[in-house]
């Protein structure tokens, strides 16, 4: 168990808080093939409460090695047994799906840094639950608004055959008003492309649309760029954050990707938050660790005018979202996601590093299409 | 040192009954939870270990069952949650929350599809057998997957645990107990099975199946009855488990997931009454404390594991007993 | 419809009947899949090929076989990414996973011969625990980047009017030279000879002289370096991530259970078999249930019975025969 305090509270001279200590749970990924994702929302999210200052906070980090029976054994635990005031962490839908009921239903607040189902969005809302990232369709929505603007009319969509993958299209759908030169589900964890990109030769798209998180989206990326097509491929910010677009290198200069965030947003805060995460942990930081910076901020910031035991006025000091957010203005919707600006951004090459530069906006003051299912 | 077997057993079953209750006194309620999970999957390879340890069936894929009866208990449950009934088109089922319902189902469901699975794979053996029990694994952890009407990947979450009459089942320790019961009972029948005439067959025919046959024994009939028995008890499980999580997910048909339930009968004792309680309590305490010590903890797991096999062949209880394990 | 009626069953008739029905399907489609295919089944060979020797010489089930993949993705990674050059990285690749082999074998594997298949299950287990998080604290968490060579890189143009990626034929053509390189190994020299005796009866070679201990340390070794060049040459086009050997393990133990263990013949013609099986099913039962569903269902249901295809296929090839195509009598 990873205890990080921010100065013991046996050495706690000085400043006094004027409340109780507050004690976080942070479940995450912090082990296996998806572990990227998760140690960049931890190291995000630290870096904030390592600078705030505030000595009276506790964060207690698990790792739920993406499994869902565990992560709810450690959401468990957590509640039970080190008696969390609010918890946070979690990267994937399923996991969420998993501990995130039954947490907000024990009175404790949930924080989603990054996993934004489309239940707990609408029918499944919840006073208790908060996402600071977005809601999963919000990036695919935007792809498709982005390729509307960019004049594409036939396109080909490709997602694996899971409620994430489905989700994905889905959002995209809902917002290209063009045709469909196909539409294919692969397999969940499938590393050969070969097929799949024999079928958009053939399909005669003008543009390719596709959500593959992780590995996959590095092995489809790799195997596209040697294919010789040179349909233009859109995606969202999932295959192209820092720590993928490393692996893939070259194949992926000139995808255009959508994103909440991305290091060139220009105002201060984001400026700071590149330049000290960079600093403390020698690697620029991906959107997750933005959405885990932004979550801390968001928490700090609420703890300035109340107490999570006073659960009324903190849920009230959440929602006011009175902080400094890496993208700029913050607000929440009625249903406690982001209404936010969505970006197009492109992967380009800055020396040796490839990262992304923004290019246009998507949305701006995008909500999502679950608030009116949503009955807070 | 070397201990007797039964000292041993009876050692372990007051150990497991005193762990929550002195959890209980320290208001340690998280402990209570953590010997739950091992108490079930214990159950789960007390099941496996009728096939594995008297039978001989090396199963990788006896996750199906766990996920089978974890399933059950999921539509089961959730239909009820909604009060929406499950329309099988000629037969219209009622959900419920009612756990000895649940089990029952799970049991009997487990049980008919271990029938069909040991019918078809039971014509093969050795590391055939094993591959073809492992196929049948993947080929319900895909078809979960991608199957969207029970949650897919994303799992189905059952709300409020189910309901066994006369007690309050979301207490830690009501449920614990429960648990336990179920064990207890599940490891009486097994050693009842082991000693009975159809256990000595068994045996037998895993030990010598030529001299078996000539003395007139069928293997093929013994070992069909001993993986559907075997099915059952882990389906069991599968609901227990996901009861306990209040959350049920294909991973529990994962390859991974079976390849522990092996694990955990190997660490305690291939064929052993109490080899995989041992077994389960071990891994999950190993995977507790070993967890908070480092983020790489899986490699300690890892060389524990392989210093066991290499040097406690006969698992703990051969350790302890001084005994090597059943050849399998 | 007339035309179907006319024509007998030619593959140009199909062709013409689906064509009839709307689904877009056209030869260059077709072969290029078939490709796809066998490429894919080509580097499952290179894994089953170990497996299987492992397996049919020294009785050994070795889950461990998907962490050597991984040791020699990672090898190639590193080392490209040190030197430049994609090939000095494919040599190392093959050299470290022989080396990791030959150091498990001497150090583990040896006190598991006489071990119950469930102990080899168990530390074989415990060393996939071992390598995938022993890898993450050498190398961290994020994937490493391998690139194919600029030699290879691109697509050319095949008879037909087919544009097919040149590093996917290579690959073809690499794992068709080392299938021959092993049939002629096994079948035409002296330590050839020492492994298909090794198969039949250990104890009759031990008793004629040949040093069984280096013999299995050398069939681990090679076993591990063919793991390890399937893990650095598919590394090049997919993600060189921790844990991206179990699925190919997986697809491996399915192929040498479909060929019959201890067969290289089986090995290949099972690879091949999954691989095509596999690729094409993936493509066309989707297409097969547009004619019945409306496009949406029909995608997610063939795509999911087309990962369900393989292990079907075994399933068949096991009730029709016990112990693979070109198994031994059990």
């Amino acid at each position: 168990m990873n205890k990080f305090l921010m100065a013991t509270a046996a050495l706690a001279l000085g400043a006094t808080s004027v409340f109780a200590d507050v004690k976080i749970g942070m479940i995450t990924t912090l082990s296996g093939g998806g572990a990227g994702l998760g140690i960049d929302v931890r190291d995000g999210f630290m870096l904030a409460i390592a600078q705030s200052g505030r000595n009276d906070i506790d964060v207690v980090i698990e790792d739920d090695q993406r499994k869902p029976d565990i992560a709810v054994q450690l959401s468990d635990k957590m509640i039970q047994s080190e008696r969390v005031d609010i918890m946070t962490g979690i990267i994937w839908s399923n996991l969420a799906m998993a501990v995130v009921p039954a947490v907000t239903n024990q009175n404790v607040f949930y924080l989603s840094p990054n996993a934004g189902p489309s239940l707990l969005a609408g029918r499944g809302c919840h006073e208790n639950y908060f996402n600071v990232a977005w809601q999963n369709d919000n990036l695919h929505e935007a792809a498709g608004a982005y390729a509307n603007n960019a004049g594409y009319k036939n396109s080909f969509i490709m997602a694996p055959n899971y409620p994430a993958g489905q989700d994905a299209l889905t959002g995209y759908k809902r917002f290209h008003t063009g045709d469909l030169a196909g539409e294919v589900f692969t397999k969940l964890g499938q590393t050969d492309y070969a097929a799949e990109i024999a079928q958009i030769r053939a399909s005669g798209a003008d543009s390719v649309y596709f959500f593959l998180p992780g590995g996959m989206g590095i092995s489809f990326l790799k195997q596209y760029a040697d294919s010789g097509i040179d349909i233009p491929v859109v995606g969202p910010a999932f295959s192209f954050d820092q720590g993928i677009l490393q692996a893939v290198g070259a194949a992926a200069l000139g995808v255009v990707n959508t994103s909440q965030w991305n290091k060139d947003i220009d105002n201060p805060t984001n400026a700071a938050f590149v330049e000290t995460f960079q600093a403390a942990y020698g690697r620029l930081p991906s959107l997750y660790a933005s959405q885990g910076f932004d979550t801390a901020n968001l928490l700090i910031s609420a703890l300035e005018t109340a107490h999570p035991s006073d659960a009324d006025s903190f849920r009230d000091a959440l929602r006011a979202a009175n902080f400094d957010s890496t993208r700029g203005m913050f607000a929440f919707g009625p249903n406690h996601h982001p209404i936010q600006t969505i970006y197009a951004r492109e992967v380009i090459q800055e020396g040796d590093v490839f990262t992304n530069k923004i290019i246009g906006v998507a949305f701006e003051n995008h909500s999502d299409a679950y608030a009116g299912d949503c009955k807070m | 040192m070397r201990l007797r077997e039964p000292y041993l057993n009876a050692a372990v079953l007051l150990g497991l009954i005193a762990l929550p209750l002195a959890a209980l006194l320290a208001d340690a309620p998280f402990t209570i939870t953590l010997a739950t999970r091992a108490v079930i999957l214990a159950l789960a390879a007390v099941g496996l270990n009728i096939a594995l340890g008297i039978g001989g069936l090396v199963s990788f894929g006896h996750a199906v069952f766990f996920g089978i009866g974890g399933y059950v208990m999921g539509i089961l449950a959730s239909h009820a949650q909604t009060y929406t009934p499950l329309d099988l088109g000629f037969i219209s089922i009622e959900g419920t929350k009612s756990m000895p319902v649940i089990w029952l189902s799970a049991m009997l469901i487990s049980g008919i599809i271990a029938f069909f699975i040991g019918l078809l794979s039971l014509r093969t053996s050795g590391v055939y057998f094993i591959m073809i029990t492992l196929a049948f694994g993947q080929l319900f952890y895909y078809f979960s997957i991608s199957w969207p009407q029970y949650g897919g990947e994303d799992g189905l979450s059952i709300y409020m645990r189910n309901d066994f009459p006369g007690l309050n089942t979301l207490k830690p320790l009501q449920f614990f107990f429960l648990c336990f019961g179920l064990l207890c009972s599940m490891l009486f029948i097994k050693s009842k099975l082991q000693s009975a005439p159809f256990g000595l067959a068994l045996n037998a025919a895993r030990q010598t199946p030529l001299r078996a046959q000539a003395v007139g024994i069928e293997p093929l009939k013994l070992r069909l009855l001993a993986f559907v028995i075997s099915g059952a008890i882990t389906g069991l499980a599968g609901a227990l488990f996901a009861d306990l999580n209040r959350f049920v997910s294909p991973t529990m048909f994962s390859w991974q997931l079976s390849g522990e339930l092996i694990v955990l009968i190997i660490i305690g004792g291939v064929g052993r009454l109490m080899g995989p309680v041992i077994g389960a309590c071990m891994f999950v305490a190993l995977e507790h404390f070993l967890g908070g010590l480092t983020e790489f903890w899986h490699v300690y797991l890892g060389l524990i594991l392989l210093c066991i096999v290499l040097f406690a062949r006969g698992g703990l209880i051969g350790l302890l007993t001084g005994k090597d394990g059943a050849k399998v | 419809m007339r035309a179907i009626a006319k024509c007998k069953w030619s593959f140009a008739c199909l062709l013409a009947g689906a064509q009839n029905f709307g689904v877009s399907m056209s030869a260059i489609l077709i072969i290029e899949q078939i490709l796809n295919g066998l490429q894919f089944g080509v580097m499952l060979f290179l894994m089953a090929a170990g497996l299987t020797l492992i397996f049919g010489v020294m009785g050994l089930i070795n889950l461990a076989h998907g962490s050597l993949y991984m040791v020699g993705a990672f090898a190639a990674a590193s080392v490209a990414g040190l030197t430049g050059s994609f090939f000095i990285g494919l040599l190392a690749a093959l050299i470290a996973a022989a080396l990791a082999g030959a150091i498990i074998e001497i150090v583990v594997i040896r006190r598991l011969y006489k071990a119950a298949h469930l102990d080899q299950v168990l530390a074989t287990f415990a060393l996939i625990l071992i390598f995938s998080e022993g890898t993450r604290w050498l190398f961290g968490s994020f994937p490493l980047f391998l690139e194919i060579p600029a030699l290879l890189s691109g697509p050319i143009a095949l008879p037909g009017g087919i544009q097919y990626p040149l590093y996917r034929l290579s690959l073809i053509a690499i794992g068709l030279a080392v299938a021959l390189g092993l049939w002629a190994l096994i079948e035409k020299t002296r330590i050839g000879i020492q492994i298909r005796a090794g198969e039949n009866d250990r104890e009759m070679i031990a008793a004629l002289g040949v040093d069984i201990s280096k013999l299995y340390t050398l069939v681990f070794a090679l076993g591990a370096a063919l793991a390890g060049t399937a893990g650095a040459l598919v590394g090049a086009i997919q993600s060189v991530q921790v844990g991206m050997g179990e699925p190919v393990l997986i697809l491996a133990f399915v192929v040498i259970v479909i060929g019959g263990i201890g067969s290289i013949r089986g090995a290949f013609i099972g690879a091949l078999l999954v691989g095509l099986t596999d690729t094409l099913g993936g493509v066309f039962l989707p297409e097969l249930l547009k004619l019945f569903m409306e496009t949406g269902s029909a995608q997610k249901t063939g795509s999911a019975f087309a990962s369900m295809g393989i292990y079907i296929l075994m399933g068949g090839v096991l009730i029709w025969k016990p112990t693979g195509l070109f198994g031994a009598r059990a």
